[in-house]
């Protein structure tokens, strides 16, 4: 049906939905069906959409997640009433803690039967109320597209993020006329004022006496696609870019002024050059305490720039001396000619005489002694896929191993649960980034642990006859949380080592080819036969079961109070 | 420090409940929040005031600005208003000592509204410290039950309502 012959005709609330999603440009969505949701499905097969069957609802909101991450558009996924909505809110809290445009559409019982502890029923607005940018729940067919056209620009507008729209059994079953409104003109919905002029100065002013700047890159400069400008800026300026985990990606790491991850795990010249500073400029990143440690001794000498469309974050966590709320992309176009050129020779002399003892503690130096090191395997698979992959991480050890050895150099290349810490979304986001760009090589990297969690999506992966690359790094226990356990709780070990399954014998049966590795001169060459053999490939590689993930900044302690790895060769040997 | 904001809110299903779940998932304290209709046929109007010793006003205002229904927020601490709290206060008051409960609650502009063999029912208008000046003075007879509508305040002149 063609826009002109629905607009203004009656059709029932499911096709209400269709019509919509087609209008917002939907190509996709995740979704499992459930009898709240019937009337929606039975109709389905009219529209040119794609629909995903997950094998669990949390799964479906991941995938979502994982497309509107990687496309940059908004997700959509459904659930029914009940627990089919329940099973979405971890999806639904991971969407909003990382600011993902997602709609969530779930079927609700009959509007009759709302309050009566129906089949099925829960207060799906009220659970989610504060896990979404906004909810509602839609009792009348009529109230379908204006609830929905406001879901999509909601989700987009700003700082984006997820929106569920509850819609009741009888409201998709009923008819309405279906007309193409407008968004009622919500205030939280203007544009912004533009930054003022008085404030750009004041930030120039600060750029320009500074004597040595670093810039933290956010998430933001992905969101808003400030890449470009992010990188004129740092040139000009001379300043060197660290990215916070949501921010790799967004400035090429083999840029010169790149200096990599900061926070917890960040290498410890790049938290040395935060604590040193006197000038940060905070681009789309909102200081989560992952990245500033202890807020009391945070870069205690630095004048602080905040750059952030978000105008609730400003002095959230950081006081900052100047917030200028906007558009990074449009904010660093505004400042850019205030600034004039600068080269920060000194401080980044400074800065590179800690890389060379960062190097030394490097374990690639580490001699092959017959063990598999999982930080090898991030490498080897940066080697071998040239760091053109889009690789979906889970949470734990391996994703910041991957954080580490995977140089990403364009925005979106790597997609990862930053806020939430999401164990499980790592296997369903790849497959939701797969639809969201269908020509690109994506390699899920996820734990035993968190694979464990979602890996029922295997069957997804199959029935949809997508290719996507599993690496699972295998080391037998809850990595990260036996590392905490190792530094703080004097290795007690409490239910951190896990039984798996044989991962190989597993993705036979869901017929994945399927290799495993145990040694570091296989991992090149079996990554290389997964990327060419065009099918979805699980590779099980075991590795060192108790290592840890160096430097670190025990929770709560100073950015430069870090745990780091013994010297393995000498600073002269490495120079 | 009391912070005193004025929000326009849609006057839509869960309205309360988005303003009430953010104060209480940001630990933001509460000291009142009123609701209820204002000039306009699709609006309502709420009054908070908040605690502001731990969170900047700043962050409250901005966190209230993102909500969907709320239309306009505006903190009118440090602006002249008009502030207004209700009490009914029911005090212990043996017929004998009527006439002088009457006498104190009129030097506040307060009046008795209900008579009962053994206490009577006191209602108070003003703003907040006028309030509990007469809570004060009521209390060492006996204040029975106690309801405060808390504040609301409405800018003067001729500035626009907030």
């Amino acid at each position: 049906m063609n826009e002109r012959e629905s607009r203004g005709r009656s059709l029932t609330g499911a096709r209400i939905v269709w019509e919509c999603l087609l209008r917002e440009n939907v190509d996709v969505v995740f979704g499992y069906p459930g009898g709240c949701l019937l009337p929606i499905y039975d109709v389905m097969e009219e529209y040119p959409i794609h629909h995903v069957l997950v094998r669990h609802e949390q799964g479906a909101a991941h995938m979502a997640d994982g497309y509107a991450r990687a496309s940059g558009k908004v997700g959509v996924a459904f659930a029914t009433s009940g627990p089919g909505a329940t099973n979405l809110t971890t999806g639904i809290a991971n969407a909003m803690l990382d600011s993902v445009p997602v709609v969530f559409i779930t079927g609700q019982v009959a509007s009759h039967l709302i309050g009566s502890d129906a089949f099925q029923e829960t207060d799906v607005t009220g659970i989610t109320l504060p896990i979404t940018k906004h909810n509602r729940l839609v009792m009348r067919a009529e109230d379908i597209a204006p609830a929905l056209r406001e879901a999509f620009a909601i989700a987009r507008h700003g700082r984006p993020g997820p929106v569920l729209v509850d819609i009741c059994k009888d409201a998709q079953q009923k008819e309405a006329i279906f007309e193409w409104r407008d968004v009622p003109d919500y205030p939280s919905l203007r544009p912004r004022p533009g930054v003022s002029t008085a404030d750009l100065e004041r930030a120039a002013d600060l750029i320009r006496s500074a004597e040595r700047p670093v810039i933290l890159a956010g998430h933001g400069v992905i969101k808003s696609g400030a890449t470009r400008a992010l990188v004129a800026f740092a040139e000009r300026t001379g300043t060197p870019v660290a990215s916070t985990l949501l921010g790799l990606g967004g400035f090429p790491a083999s840029h010169p002024l790149s200096l990599g991850m900061m926070g917890m795990h960040g290498e410890a010249y790049v938290n040395q050059a935060i604590q040193n500073a006197d000038l940060l400029l905070a681009f789309g990143m909102r200081f989560d305490d992952r990245v500033t440690g202890n807020l009391k001794s945070y870069a205690p000498r630095a004048r602080k720039v905040h750059v952030e469309i978000d105008a609730a974050e400003i002095g959230k966590n950081v006081a900052v001396d100047v917030a200028l709320v906007g558009d990074l992309r449009v904010v660093l176009e505004a400042l850019s000619p205030l600034v004039s050129e600068k080269r920060h020779v000194e401080w980044l002399r400074r800065i590179d005489a800690g890389r060379a003892d960062t190097k030394g503690r490097d374990i690639l130096h580490q001699e092959d002694d017959g063990n598999l090191y999982a930080a090898h395997v991030l490498h080897d698979l940066w080697e071998a896929t040239k760091g053109e992959a889009i690789v979906v991480t889970d949470v734990g050890q391996h994703q910041m191993w991957e954080a580490q050895y995977y140089a990403h150099e364009t925005p979106r290349s790597l997609i990862t649960s930053g806020g939430l810490g999401t164990m499980g979304f790592a296997l369903p986001a790849a497959i939701g980034a797969k639809f969201a760009r269908p020509e690109a090589e994506v390699w899920v990297v996820v734990g035993d642990g968190g694979f464990q969690m979602t890996q029922a999506e295997l069957a997804t992966i199959q029935q949809e006859g997508i290719a996507i690359n599993i690496a699972i790094i295998n080391n037998g226990f809850l990595g990260m949380v036996r590392q905490w356990q190792e530094f703080f709780y004097e290795k007690r070990y409490a239910q951190t080592p896990m039984l798996s399954p044989d991962f190989v014998k597993l993705a036979d049966a869901y017929g994945m080819t399927a290799h495993r590795v145990t040694r570091r001169r296989d991992v090149i060459p079996v990554v290389r036969a997964a990327r060419k053999s065009g099918a979805a490939v699980l590779i099980d590689f075991r590795v060192v079961q108790e290592e840890a993930v160096f430097p670190m900044v025990p929770a709560g302690a100073a950015l430069d109070a870090m745990i780091r790895r013994p010297v393995l060769q000498d600073e002269e040997a490495v120079a | 420090m009391r912070h005193t904001l004025v929000a326009r809110v849609f006057d839509e299903p869960g309205v309360l409940n988005r303003v009430a779940s953010l104060f209480r998932r940001r630990a933001f304290n509460i000291e009142s929040l009123t609701v209820g209709q204002s000039e306009a046929k699709d609006y309502s109007r709420m009054t908070v005031v908040v605690d502001t010793a731990r969170v900047p006003a700043r962050l409250v205002e901005e966190s209230l600005r993102k909500l969907v229904p709320v239309a306009e927020v505006r903190d009118v601490t440090d602006l002249p208003t008009v502030d207004r709290d209700l009490a009914l206060i029911r005090v212990r008051c043996v017929p004998a000592d009527r006439a002088e409960v009457a006498q104190l609650a009129d030097i506040f502009r307060g009046r008795i509204v209900d008579v009962a063999p053994e206490s009577v029912i006191v209602e108070v208008t003003g703003d907040g410290a006028k309030v509990d000046g007469l809570v004060d003075l009521l209390r060492p007879r006996g204040i029975l039950e106690m309801v405060r509508t808390g504040k609301v305040a409405m800018l003067r002149g001729v500035t626009p309502a907030a």
